[in-house]
């Protein structure tokens, strides 16, 4: 290649990997706070946890990734599955039924299935006088407030990232390559295995991690059944010892676990590459089940629905049917338009940052800006609380400089600029769930094979026009998804929303947080109903945008 | 096109989030550990009476580093805790300032205020033993040292270890009896356990009315608003307060732990003559009544009545009290939080 090649190429990708810096620095910042915490604390507990506390934190941790891991993703790739390829009565309604779990947030469900099966609720109570048993120590019943229930609480309402991406690499998948299989002698479940599942690997290990990656940062409802995972271990040695340098420790380590997870997944899907083909437009044929095949994949999709949402569901209405007469509170419409506004602007601002970094990466994906990506990707790793904490200190530093330099300069201090406002807020929802839309959008643009963009360019195309006129259509349903995920993370989102709210300002997550976390459920049942609502929305819109492209 | 709309909402945004920061003349703004639906009531009968626009934010979490992070340009005049050790702990890290106040001072108590009138108490609770009516005999149960006997016989509920009101506990536990015997204390309550700890104090008498224990360690004002089925909202625990006797402990000892909630003036109010008069209308006759009626605490100001409830049920208040000082139980509440996690409290 001649040197004014490689000007030109520098000149394009320049500018791409300068603003990916700028990004992947942003999300650093509040982090670095963090570390910077950890390395240096003012009181040094390590030994101390390490001899008490850690191994615990670290033993129910893993439990529950492979607890939740493994479960969520054979139910979502097995939902996937028999929704995109088998024909049975009601199909249509499940494809997009399986992704209502999705609009339940993990501690909601844990405080509906504890009120419904604890000792004091109405199953045990049913069960009681049905067989006359008086005491607890007449008979077995499952503790729903532990370890297990909280692994059936993040699978139900988690597995539902795995399914929707799955769901989307076996819809794009062509036919052809299955059919073939078929051809050459595979069985049904052999093309599956052999051919559909390796081909939605990639797709499979991005849900996956997904799903551990929410599971590790989950507070509230390990929290409330008193599970002691890394999480809760941060919040415990942080805001009951008011050891800021304990509590960073045991972040940064359960930062390390979640960059590993990441690793291992990049490494799992190293080396393969799938393009989109024009052929695989075409509609897909599907198996028409009968008999007990039949019967076994319905109660495979009926299963989720049904404890993930239907029965959940019910309760909640129930509930906040009652409370209509007693609770209702006009404040909620407020609360309602917070929320929206919030998860809003968050969800367009990470989509927007997300393209920018993902794009980057496709222009120069090795080096400086893969690197760049990787970083920008770490909000994720952190608890929401944790990195609202790297945020109040940054936002509170940036402002006491910017009030001496005007002071010094101007004789004039404009007090709080950053910090306490909706910007610090925007800002940690934007740095907390990039690596949703990031992860997302790359799947996406992975799919478009590189000749798209050889060919814009040799027309004397820019990157950033190749970008606009090429592959944001391309992979507008990546990027809407992204957006949405966003947007119903955000409108569960708790502990960082608590931290950094400005004064009187609540969203329907905080507001059910104060009541439900006090055992007033029945009291925030409306608010918490109309968080399930919203979530509802984008949800079916979501998976109707996925489903008309081959429909 | 959809994108500018969208574009222009991030607008506005940004512009809500500025207006946040201008405040009106006459406000006062508060960082609240203390739940909402508790303190709102009060708060806006304050507002009522002085126009004085009152603005909270809640939470349990951060607010240290929140406040140290503002700095001087901290919005916040005042911090409401729930508990000793986090009064403490703001005091210790410099971020309160003191308040000479004529009103605050013979309206509370020395032993309930700091030496350095830092902070101030305005409601007082113990933390008792609810015990079974059905399973424990009146007169079976009269200390906390009993909790750790191994042939007690009797289950216990009760809430998280790390839980503040716990640790106050422990640390008038460790204040008594030094760090050892308070850890064997501790280990001898685990294991006396009922159920896994969780729920919140009301929680653990349900736990007892079921019959998954006998014993419930819990604050007093709680039985008040089970008694009166928390304002109606929640009537079934009506039936709860009625099935236990309220025990305090160590009455022919040092007495029964006292913990408090109290307000501290923070180091850069912004609007401190507003703060103060807050402050000291919270120790007045109107709110400390309210305090007593609407939350069953035991007021500070000496004449103010408890409630006819608290009176009939709770020994009208005049109960004998631990009279170790708050802020040793603050100074022992790390090492009772290292207890926690040595003991694996609840495990």
């Amino acid at each position: 290649m001649g040197s004014v090649v490689s000007i030109s190429k520098l000149r394009t990708w320049l500018p791409w990997a300068f603003t990916s810096w700028i990004i992947a620095l942003a999300v650093l910042f509040p982090i670095a706070m963090v570390v910077l915490q950890a390395l240096f604390p003012a009181d040094n507990i390590w030994g101390h946890l390490v001899e008490t506390t850690l191994p615990r934190y670290l033993e129910s941790s893993l439990i529950l990734m492979v607890g939740v891991g493994v479960p969520s993703a054979i139910l979502g790739v097995a939902t996937a599955w028999i929704v995109t390829r088998c024909e049975f009565i009601g199909r249509r309604y499940f494809q997009w039924a399986l992704l209502l779990p999705f609009a339940f947030p993990s501690y909601l469900l844990a405080y509906l299935y504890t009120d419904i099966l604890q000792y004091s609720g109405p199953m045990q109570g049913y069960l009681r006088e049905l067989f006359e048993w008086k005491y607890k120590s007449d008979y077995w019943f499952p503790e729903i407030r532990s370890i297990g229930g909280a692994m059936v609480m993040f699978t139900l309402t988690l597995y539902p990232y795995v399914y929707l991406l799955a769901r989307s690499s076996f819809l794009e998948q062509s036919d052809s390559a299955s059919n073939l299989s078929r051809l050459l002698g595979c069985s049904a479940w052999g093309s599956f295995f052999r051919v559909s599942l390796p081909a939605a690997r990639p797709a499979v290990a991005v849900g996956t991690s997904l799903v551990l990656m929410e599971t590790l940062n989950d507070f509230g409802t390990v929290d409330f059944f008193a599970v002691e995972t890394m999480t809760t271990g941060i919040f415990d040695i942080w805001l009951n010892r008011n050891n800021m340098g304990g509590a960073a420790q045991i972040a940064t380590l359960l930062m390390g676990m979640v960059l590993l997870l990441i690793g291992l997944e990049q490494i799992s899907r190293r080396n393969q590459r799938q393009y989109q083909e024009e052929g695989s437009r075409k509609k897909i044929e599907r198996v028409k089940l009968h008999g007990w095949l039949k019967v076994g994949a319905m109660s495979v999709v009926i299963f989720p629905v049904l404890f993930g949402f239907l029965i959940p569901f019910t309760v909640l209405s129930g509930y906040a049917w009652s409370a209509l007469e007693n609770y209702w509170d006009p404040q909620l419409y407020l609360y309602a338009m917070n929320t929206m506004l919030v998860a809003t602007v968050a969800a367009f601002l990470t989509m927007v940052v997300g393209l920018l970094v993902s794009y980057s990466k496709r222009l120069q994906s090795k080096g400086g800006v893969k690197l760049a990506h990787k970083f920008a990707g770490i909000g994720y790793a952190m608890p929401g609380a944790v990195l609202a904490v790297g945020v109040v200190i940054l936002f509170g530093g940036v402002d006491r400089f910017i009030n001496e330099m005007l002071d010094k300069w101007f004789d004039y201090s404009p007090g709080l600029i950053f910090s306490g406002t909706l910007f610090a807020l925007i800002f940690t929802y934007v740095v907390r769930f990039l690596a949703v839309a990031t992860g997302g959008i790359d799947a996406s643009l992975s799919k478009i094979k590189p000749s798209m963009d050889y060919a814009a360019r040799s027309l004397g195309e820019s990157s950033f026009s190749t970008m606009r006129k090429i592959h944001i259509p391309m992979i507008r349903g990546g990027l809407l998804t992204a957006a949405l995920i966003v947007f119903v993370d955000v409108m569960k989102e708790l502990p960082a929303t608590l931290l950094l709210r400005p004064f009187n300002f609540e969203t329907l997550a905080t507001h059910v947080y104060y009541f439900a976390s006090d055992e007033m459920l029945r009291e925030t049942s409306i608010a918490a109903l109309m968080i399930v609502l919203a979530g509802l929305g984008p949800v079916i819109l979501l998976s109707r945008s996925i489903a008309s492209s081959r429909e | 096109m959809k994108i500018s709309k969208i574009v222009t909402l991030g607008g506005v945004a940004g512009l809500l989030s500025l207006s946040s920061q201008t405040f009106a003349v006459e406000e006062v703004n508060i960082y609240s550990y203390r739940q909402p639906h508790l303190i709102d009531p009060m708060l806006q009968v304050f507002t009522n009476e002085t126009g004085i626009k009152v603005n909270t934010v809640y939470a349990k979490k951060g607010m240290v580093e929140r406040i140290k992070s503002e700095g001087e340009h901290s919005p916040a005049d005042l911090a409401l805790t729930v508990d000793i050790s986090r009064l403490a702990a703001l005091k210790n890290a410099g971020l309160l300032q003191a308040v000479h106040s004529n009103t605050l001072k013979s309206n509370i108590p020395t032993n309930l205020r700091d030496t350095d009138n830092e902070w101030f108490a305005l409601t007082q609770r113990s933390r008792v033993i609810m015990a079974s009516k059905r399973t424990v005999p009146e007169g079976a149960i009269t200390t906390y040292e009993q909790l750790s006997d191994p042939d007690l016989g009797y289950k216990i509920c009760m809430r998280k270890g790390s839980n503040a009101y716990n640790i106050s506990l422990i640390a008038s536990m460790v204040a008594a009896h030094g760090r050892d015997e308070a850890k064997k204390w501790l280990a001898g309550v685990n294991k006396n356990l009922g159920r896994k700890p969780q729920g919140n104090d009301r929680a653990q008498v349900g736990g007892v009315i079921a019959g998954e224990c006998d014993l419930a360690i819990a604050n007093t004002y709680y039985f008040g608003k089970m008694f009166t089925g928390n304002g109606g909202k929640n009537p079934e625990q009506i039936e709860w307060a009625k099935g236990v006797n309220v025990i305090f402990p160590n009455q022919e000892g040092r007495g029964a732990h006292i913990n408090i909630s109290g307000i501290g003036l923070l180091k850069h109010s912004p609007n401190k003559p507003n703060a103060i008069r807050l402050m000291e209308w919270l120790a007045s006759d109107m709110a400390q009544y309210m305090y007593a009626n609407e939350n069953f605490e035991f007021p500070v100001k000496n004449g103010v009545p408890s409630s006819p409830l608290v009176t009939k049920y709770l020994s009208g208040g005049k109960f004998k009290g631990d009279s170790v000082p708050l802020a040793t139980i603050a100074e022992y509440s790390k090492i009772a939080s290292e207890l926690v996690a040595e003991v694996g409290f609840g495990r």
